[in-house]
């Protein structure tokens, strides 16, 4: 098989991946006990993107800031984000503190 | 006019994401320029594929050599976390017109799911919605087509000490605040955030995929107990 059947093989499954339970279900009616379990797809999934990408180096927990400056640049991000709710505050203030601790460490 | 509101803003919302996302099209275009498959073909796995991670691992294991049954499987294993988006987009899209619940399903992203799903809490109205995500999702597309073209063609040296890459996990975590309004959301995001870390050794990147589960899972239980 060419590599470019095999890509276009790719496109389809993960178009189908996306489309998933959007084209099973369709307009029908969904569940209650379905709607229940959806709502905290977003908290649980937001958590799982961030958590491991600011703790851990080189696939090790690492939370003080000589080692991982990330650690604490996110502790910071977090209160700004719970305060503000602003995704552009939390960047500035987040990547702002990354830098001054890449400088002091 | 409440169809172009909803689409600018959409795009707006997007907006401070691709701070993350135009570097990782550019080194992911550098790669794709010296891959063994062509630099052409590498390159439109952005519109086909569509998707960072799951078009990386392809052109990586293709210069490997492995066998292409195991480089589709990867693949789509890699993109295993948007039957998650897809669920959880249901509520709302089974409002939308038919012809959007085919076509807008290919623009779906992390980034498009995040940034619609946390905006879909405060706005009922399904037109509003479907162009929100639009927006949202269609200025992503566009900005990834282009920033992997220009790595391609031009390749790109980012300065490593900026640390561009801080840029995702810290939009996620605005995100998350956001989506973070009740006792049970608090334990699906620490308990989703717990496991993911410990479940990072997982290849592929499941652990994410495992530790949104298990979250999901938690924050259910939570609801059941505080009921």
């Amino acid at each position: 098989m060419s590599a470019a059947v095999a890509i276009i093989i790719i496109g389809i499954g993960t178009y189908l991946e996306r489309l998933s339970f959007i084209g099973i279900i369709g307009d029908r009616e969904l569940p209650k006990w379905a709607l229940l379990p959806l709502r905290y797809v977003a908290p649980a999934v937001f958590a799982a993107l961030v958590a491991p990408a600011v703790l851990l180096v080189d696939g090790d927990l690492a939370l003080l800031p000589a080692a991982n400056p990330r650690a604490l640049a996110t502790v910071l991000a977090l209160l700004v984000a719970w305060r503000t709710k602003s995704v552009a505050a939390t960047i500035v203030v987040g990547m702002g503190a990354l830098w001054l601790l890449q400088a002091v460490f | 006019m409440r169809v172009n509101h909803a689409f600018v803003d959409g795009a707006r919302g997007v907006s401070p994401l691709l701070i993350g996302v135009i570097p990782f099209g550019l080194v992911f275009g550098v790669i794709a320029a010296d891959s063994v498959i062509g630099p052409a073909l590498a390159w439109a796995t952005s519109f086909i594929i569509f998707g960072g991670a799951a078009q990386l691992a392809t052109i990586q294991l293709f210069d490997e050599g492995v066998v292409t049954v195991v480089v589709i499987a990867t693949a789509l294993v890699i993109g295993s976390r948007h039957v998650m988006y897809s669920a959880a987009l249901v509520p709302y899209f089974q409002h939308f017109p038919r012809w959007s619940r085919l076509a807008l399903p290919y623009v779906l992203t992390d980034q498009a799911f995040a940034v619609s799903i946390v905006r879909f809490q405060d706005v009922d109205d399904p037109v509003e919605q479907r162009w929100f995500f639009t927006g949202a999702a269609v200025t992503l597309w566009i900005t990834w087509q282009l920033s992997t073209l220009i790595g391609v063609l031009v390749g790109a040296q980012l300065p490593e000490a900026l640390s561009l890459e801080f840029a995702i996990p810290l939009v996620f975590i605005a995100l998350l605040v956001l989506t973070v309004r009740t006792r049970s959301d608090l334990v699906a995001a620490l308990v989703g955030g717990a496991v993911a870390v410990i479940a990072a050794p997982v290849p592929l990147g499941l652990g994410l995929v495992i530790g949104a589960l298990v979250g999901v899972a938690a924050g259910v239980v939570a609801h059941r107990v505080t009921q």
